[in-house]
């Protein structure tokens, strides 16, 4: 895991000392004109920074209080969202609720961004064998639905959130692995990569000094929308029952928890709905934000 | 044209054999020992060893993997654990109910994601436009299960406009399809929308424009033609993602269908339909792109098929 900072949405030292006007200087006047990004990266950072806070600002425990006078009860100045059917703090839930959702759409996406980066660029790069073995394994992977490939690690490994986001970076890996080898069949070509192979360099030199920087940006944008999908698909297997276990206050687990008392609780499912919702919306936002100060074929229109 | 549409099932067939090797490999990486399964939890040793022998599982592997694809051919996925009725039943009698629905749900949002795709499109950064990606990108952020529990608890049990679970008349597949295809129309207006943007700046937009076509002409005619090959590309990777999504609407609105089958399957570890059922969305997902690789080439006359 010590290669993930290559990956996260701060590309700061691995381009800015390249060059005087960095690419790091140019992104950040075309990302902060973009309004609502820069507003959903803003939150995003809050949520970072309220999940590892978490438990030293809830209110009440998680997991293990329970206020059997108030079952069901709804929002009040005491439990702000309202308490659950087995009259736990739904405040409290939902916040630590947001570590497991951050750390599974992170660590998942993360782990599918290394491993399909790298072998990407050595499908791009060396062609061939490499290439054909490796853009099969893909088509295989991507022969089923994403859901459908976790559900089937899940069967395997057994539930649990840990087995969750292994089966969730497992279908990360082809996007990443065909993303990035694409960029790389095109980078390859181009002058600089043959100017450096004639000064001498090694192959490691050329694809990890000199094309991984190139495919970077596309790498970055994906790792940010992506996150969004991994949460999703996280709760989505928590909701069948086969991610998360009661009583981690995991947010797809709370609702599916809910739905048994959807008519005289609606708020048990109300405020975990729009905690998804809301993470996944930012992520997106500023996924979109991303993509848009980073691709250069819309700075030219 | 049905040259290529032999080379590419063909082509198919690697892909197919991996799968199936792969899902055939399921039942031996699963932890316990599937005979022991099969047998049910009381019973004894020899009994055991009779489902072994049974279900072939004390042959070599590759004699396994062979009997297996043969069962395969002659559609025997062998019998459900849990209800001991041959799998290709089970899945039989839950087949339709699963496809209708994914089928309205990829119509309803193709057409309305097509069509809040291009209107953004054309009023580009005007109002219309910023509704339209404010919907589509809420759309890919809300979880489906979450979107079907609040259709359900709003036009069901508050309004009392539909039926909440069943699949009985078309009332039925209001709210789930509504569900299912929510993100993929999201998705669609999204990606039609920026294959829109391109074409509209393109040199023979700008031609047709010149010599006076009036302006719904020229989106129409010219562009939606040249927009539409990457759109239909999408949709056929998006029927996958119905195919995964079905399995989550289906626990929401309890319907009788693959999906749920599955989820209870893997539940019970009832491991011969889990093997059939994800054999069978696989294949279906394969056959699917072929049929967008056809479409494409019908759509755009520039590729030719070899």
């Amino acid at each position: 895991m010590n290669e993930a900072p290559t990956a996260t949405p701060t590309p700061t030292p691995l381009l800015s000392d390249e060059r005087v006007r960095t690419p790091w200087a140019e992104f950040w006047r075309k990302f902060k004109r973009q309004r609502v990004a820069l507003v959903a990266g803003a939150f995003v950072v809050l949520l970072v920074i309220v999940a590892i806070a978490a438990p030293w600002i809830t209110p009440y425990d998680a997991e293990n209080y329970f206020d059997y006078e108030q079952l069901n009860a709804r929002p009040s100045a005491s439990h702000w969202f309202g308490v659950d059917a087995l009259g736990r703090d739904i405040y409290s839930r939902l916040l630590m609720g947001a570590r497991i959702s951050l750390a599974a759409g992170f660590l998942s996406v993360a782990v599918g961004a290394i491993v399909g980066t790298i072998l990407g660029l050595l499908a791009g790069y060396n062609e061939g064998w490499w290439d054909r073995i490796i853009m099969r394994i893909a088509d295989v992977l991507f022969a089923f639905p994403g859901i459908l490939l976790a559900i089937g690690i899940v069967a395997i490994l057994g539930g649990g959130m840990a087995n969750v986001i292994v089966a969730v970076a497992v279908f990360s890996i082809p996007t990443f692995a065909r993303l990035v080898r694409g960029n790389t069949l095109a980078l390859k070509h181009l002058t600089f990569v043959e100017a450096a192979r004639s000064l001498g360099a090694s192959d490691w030199t050329i694809i990890f000094r000199h094309i991984f920087p190139g495919t970077i940006s596309a790498v970055i944008v994906y790792f940010s929308l992506r996150i969004g999908t991994s949460i999703i698909t996280a709760a989505s297997l928590s909701f069948l029952g086969m991610g998360a276990q009661p009583p981690t206050p995991e947010w797809g687990a709370m609702l599916d928890a809910a739905r048994a008392d959807m008519l005289t609780a609606p708020h048990e499912a109300i405020f975990p709905a729009l905690a998804i919702f809301v993470t996944v919306l930012a992520f997106n936002l500023l996924g979109d934000g991303l993509r848009d100060a980073l691709d250069p074929k819309i700075e030219r229109r | 044209m049905i040259n290529f549409i032999a080379k590419r099932l063909l082509g198919l067939l690697p892909t197919l054999l991996i799968v199936g090797f792969l899902v055939f490999l399921f039942v031996h990486v699963l932890p316990g020992d599937p005979a022991r399964l099969a047998a049910g939890p009381d019973a004894n040793q020899e009994t055991v060893e009779l489902v072994r022998k049974d279900l072939g599982l004390d042959k070599p592997l590759p004699q396994q993997f062979i009997r297996f694809v043969r069962g395969v051919l002659h559609w025997d996925f062998g019998t459900s654990l849990r209800t001991k009725r041959p799998v290709s039943t089970e899945i039989a009698d839950r087949f339709m109910p699963t496809f209708w629905l994914t089928l309205w749900s990829m119509i309803w949002s193709v057409v309305i994601g097509m069509a809040i795709g291009i209107v953004s499109a054309v009023w580009r950064n005007k109002w219309p436009d910023r509704v339209g990606m404010t919907l589509a990108v809420s759309g890919i952020s809300f979880p489906a299960f979450a979107l079907g529990m609040v259709l359900m608890q709003t036009f069901s049990v508050q309004l009392g406009w539909l039926p909440t679970v069943g699949d009985d008349t078309w009332r039925h597949y209001v709210l789930p399809s509504l569900t299912l295809g929510a993100a993929v129309a999201a998705i669609m207006a999204r990606f039609t929308r920026s294959s829109f943007v391109e074409i509209l700046g393109e040199d023979f937009i700008r031609t047709a424009r010149a010599k006076g076509l009036d302006e719904r002409r020229v989106v129409i005619k010219h562009g939606l033609r040249n927009a539409l090959i990457p759109v239909v590309t999408m949709m056929g990777l998006q029927f996958g993602f119905l195919l995964g999504g079905s399995i989550v609407v289906e626990k929401v609105f309890n319907w009788p269908g693959l999906g749920r089958l599955l989820v209870d399957a893997v539940d019970m570890r009832d491991y011969p339909v889990i093997q059939a059922l994800v054999l069978l969305f696989s294949l279906e997902f394969i056959l699917i792109n072929l049929v967008v690789d056809v479409l494409y080439g019908i759509i755009n006359p520039v590729i030719r098929y070899r």
